[in-house]
């Protein structure tokens, strides 16, 4: 009897698509978010998860449409993340049929902000999405902003300690370095992310083979997201879950 | 037709679509009176025991759940929905539950909390016909561990071993997320309309 090792798509959509770039750059367009949630849940995904990456405002009706939809269809759970800035917005999404809420930037900026969710809606539905670079920093990994563009000028794994404290009751660590480039997810971050947190630890950012996935649960993922290699057809969900059952991972089949 | 019982609890509309999978017709109940007029009853909820209890009090939902328990008509608890049928939960200071069954919701001893993803349940009801090998997807801290004699018809280990689902006469309920666990919680929930 054991908790299996969740793998999770990640959607990113863009005023309604799913689009896909290296490092957040060059977009690709990668289909239909509700058609894309469907197979995804077919084919054995244990999770979905969904980050607005549109910049403009109108785009919100467009999400809210698009997560009413999907979880009209698709019963497994679904994170939705971007541009979340108050109660209010984890409200209508919770309402549209979101499972979990991603928050990043938003908490940066006002901490409270994980109280405030967490007092409301319980630690459960809320995930701290965190985007991560090597940096000199004090743990030599520090949070990033604008799609990795910038610093945050705060240190990964003191901001993830924090928001724990707060009330998140997930992390989702995303390597800005290896977002996108299918050279493997970044090992030692997530190590040293585990080794600080008592939370589940979402891997994300840049499985590109096999040995990628259970190289990430050795360093102590409890779920793994990956988008490109699932979008692109590189690998069916049920290929990664195959390999890793054989390597002895529990795994949902 | 099932009535969900919407006291403001987060999510019900997948709740309330993987309950029309059982082809009766599924409504979002917040007064004595729609919630009464079904012929089953689903008792949702999410968040912490205490706020959960009060959120529940606010729409007089204790009443409205003691009535569907008197009626004799299936009731379904889910997650937290379940929980606040015990006697106590110790999320957030001590918090007095409805007393259907016997024994204190406490946190669970693990090493990673919140206990999140997909779990084996271990039991032999027939409510989990053609199930009994599937995981069911879980999102908690805090567990019933005491055995209820009788009751306590499915047990999952995270950490240590908790109840995963109870039944006893017209009610049953789930820690677990049926509405949430694809294929086998969709099972898990026609198996169990059977009996409206």
């Amino acid at each position: 009897m054991t908790l299996a090792k969740r793998i999770i798509p990640c959607l990113d959509v863009d005023q309604g698509r799913v689009v896909k770039g290296v490092n957040f750059l060059n977009l690709r367009d990668a289909g239909d978010p509700v058609e894309l949630a469907k197979r995804y849940g077919l084919e054995g995904a244990d999770e979905l998860t969904f980050l607005d990456i549109s910049a403009s405002v109108d785009a919100r009706s467009t999400t809210l449409d698009v997560v009413r939809r999907t979880a009209e269809q698709v019963f497994i759970p679904l994170t939705v993340g971007g541009g979340i800035r108050t109660v209010d917005d984890v409200d209508q999404l919770l309402r549209a049929g979101a499972d979990k809420i991603s928050i990043n930037t938003a908490a940066i900026k006002r901490p409270e902000l994980i109280n405030e969710i967490a007092d409301r809606f319980g630690n459960q539905v809320l995930v701290l999405s965190v985007d991560a670079r090597r940096a000199e920093s004090e743990s030599g990994f520090e949070v990033t902003t604008h799609g990795g563009r910038e610093s945050a000028g705060l240190d990964a794994l003191y901001w993830m300690q924090e928001a724990v404290t707060r009330g998140v009751g997930e992390i989702l660590l995303n390597s800005m370095d290896a977002d996108g480039t299918k050279t493997g997810y970044d090992i030692e971050m997530i190590r040293a992310a585990r080794k600080e947190v008592c939370v589940p630890i979402i891997a994300s950012g840049g499985a590109g083979k096999l040995e990628d996935f259970s190289a990430a649960l050795d360093a102590g993922a409890d779920a793994l997201l990956a988008a490109s290699v699932f979008h692109f057809g590189a690998f069916k969900i049920a290929e990664v879950k195959g390999f890793l059952s054989r390597a002895g991972y529990p795994v949902r089949e | 037709m099932i009535a969900i019982l919407d006291y403001g609890s987060g999510n019900l509309r997948s709740a309330q679509r993987a309950f029309e999978l059982t082809e009766q017709r599924v409504i979002l109940a917040s007064t004595a009176k729609e919630f009464l007029s079904a012929d089953a009853f689903v008792v949702p909820g999410v968040g912490a025991f205490g706020a959960c209890m009060s959120q529940l009090e606010s729409i007089g939902g204790k009443e409205m759940v003691s009535e569907a328990v008197k009626s004799r008509k299936p009731i379904f608890g889910i997650c937290v929905g379940m929980q606040i049928l015990f006697t106590s939960g110790s999320e957030k200071g001590n918090h007095e539950g409805l007393g259907y069954f016997s024994g204190e919701v406490s946190q669970l001893t693990a090493p990673v909390l919140p206990h999140i993803g997909w779990n084996d349940v271990d039991t032999k009801s027939q409510l989990f016909d053609g199930v009994q090998n599937d995981k069911f997807y879980f999102v908690h801290s805090f567990a019933a561990k005491e055995r209820v004699e009788g009751a306590d018809i499915a047990w999952t280990t995270y950490g240590e071993k908790f109840i995963a689902a109870i039944e006893r006469e017209n009610i049953f309920a789930t820690q677990f997320h049926p509405e949430k666990s694809g294929d086998a919680g969709a099972k898990l929930i026609k198996n169990w309309a059977k009996s409206i």
